[in-house]
């Protein structure tokens, strides 16, 4: 993952750029199932590996596929660089993953744990909490994808409307 | 690649299971992983490997635009009226107790359809953000 971040961050070709893209959300999607995940994994192999690549590209032959080669720029290299090296330091105060201790595991997840068979009564929990715990939240996400399909449609979709406001 | 012999029949051959995965993904969420949003963006990438190899105009023909604008739109209408029709019945918004004849049932019910909302929604939406990609570059 970390020579496929790399690659995309140097390389000034951008149809390889969207290709090892597509393989970095690949592997992510595959991360995901090794830590348990398979519902967040087939999101990311599905979108991240598969539509949002397939976007670029087409955007891609519009613009066309090399980069103009440009300066060095080193005031964003370096905001990066003191960003990712103090968010790193950040995860030094995390507690360890998996602990069951830890703050995530104590509040509101062994409600759902043990309650969701007698109250919902669906063996997978991750849907019961989306679904049904977390309505809301799930209602607020389909009226974000709605919302961008809706914003994308007006900016550059839609019947032309030339020589008319 | 409308003229890739190999390709179209692979893909002739793979989409109806894509979108057989899809719907069980869809409707299997409840007992494995999954649920709408992930059956939609399968059923989406269906959509939009039919579009790379057999051309647009032939997926308009399956999936036209204005059909895919009402979908998008009846998917989060689904999901919101689901809240509402729980409201009617006299319980909290998106409380799905109240539509079956016990809790347990209600919530199954409940969470089938609004399932069914996010997915439809998801899906039109994919498909219809490479639609209107493929069309903002045709135009140029």
């Amino acid at each position: 993952m970390l020579v496929t971040a790399l690659y995309v961050a140097l390389s000034r070709d951008l149809l390889a750029v969207v290709m090892v893209f597509g393989i970095y959300s690949l592997l992510s999607a595959g991360m995901f199932m090794v830590m348990g995940a398979p519902d967040v994994a087939f999101t990311e192999a599905a979108v991240g590996a598969g539509v949002s690549t397939i976007l670029l590209i087409i955007v891609l032959s519009f613009i066309g596929r090399f980069e103009k080669p440009q300066p060095r720029q080193w005031v964003p290299l370096g905001t990066v660089l003191v960003t990712g090296i103090t968010l790193v330091y950040g995860t030094f105060d995390l507690p360890p993953v998996g602990n069951p201790d830890n703050p995530a595991q104590q509040h509101v997840a062994p409600h759902y744990l043990t309650e969701s068979a007698r109250e919902i009564d669906i063996p997978n929990v991750v849907t019961a909490v989306l679904a049904s715990y977390r309505g809301f939240d799930t209602l607020g996400e389909v009226l974000v994808v709605f919302t961008a399909g809706l914003g994308v449609w007006l900016l550059i979709g839609g019947p032309r409307r030339e020589g008319k406001r | 690649m409308e003229n890739q012999l190999i390709l179209r029949v692979v893909c002739k051959f793979l989409i109806p299971v894509i979108v057989l995965f899809a719907l069980y993904v869809q409707f299997h969420g409840e007992y494995g992983p999954g649920g709408g949003f992930q059956a939609g963006v399968i059923l989406a990438s269906a959509l939009i490997v039919h579009m790379l190899v057999f051309g647009i105009e032939e997926t308009r023909r399956i999936a036209p635009v204005p059909v895919l604008r009402w979908l998008a739109a009846l998917g989060a209408l689904l999901y919101g009226g689901a809240g509402v029709a729980s409201l009617l019945l006299g319980a909290n918004y998106l409380d799905y107790d109240v539509f079956g004849s016990n809790p347990i049932a209600g919530q199954h019910i409940g969470i089938i359809i609004i399932e069914l909302g996010v997915g439809i929604t998801v899906a039109a939406t994919m498909v219809l953000l490479c639609f209107l990609f493929v069309a903002r570059v045709r135009r140029q």
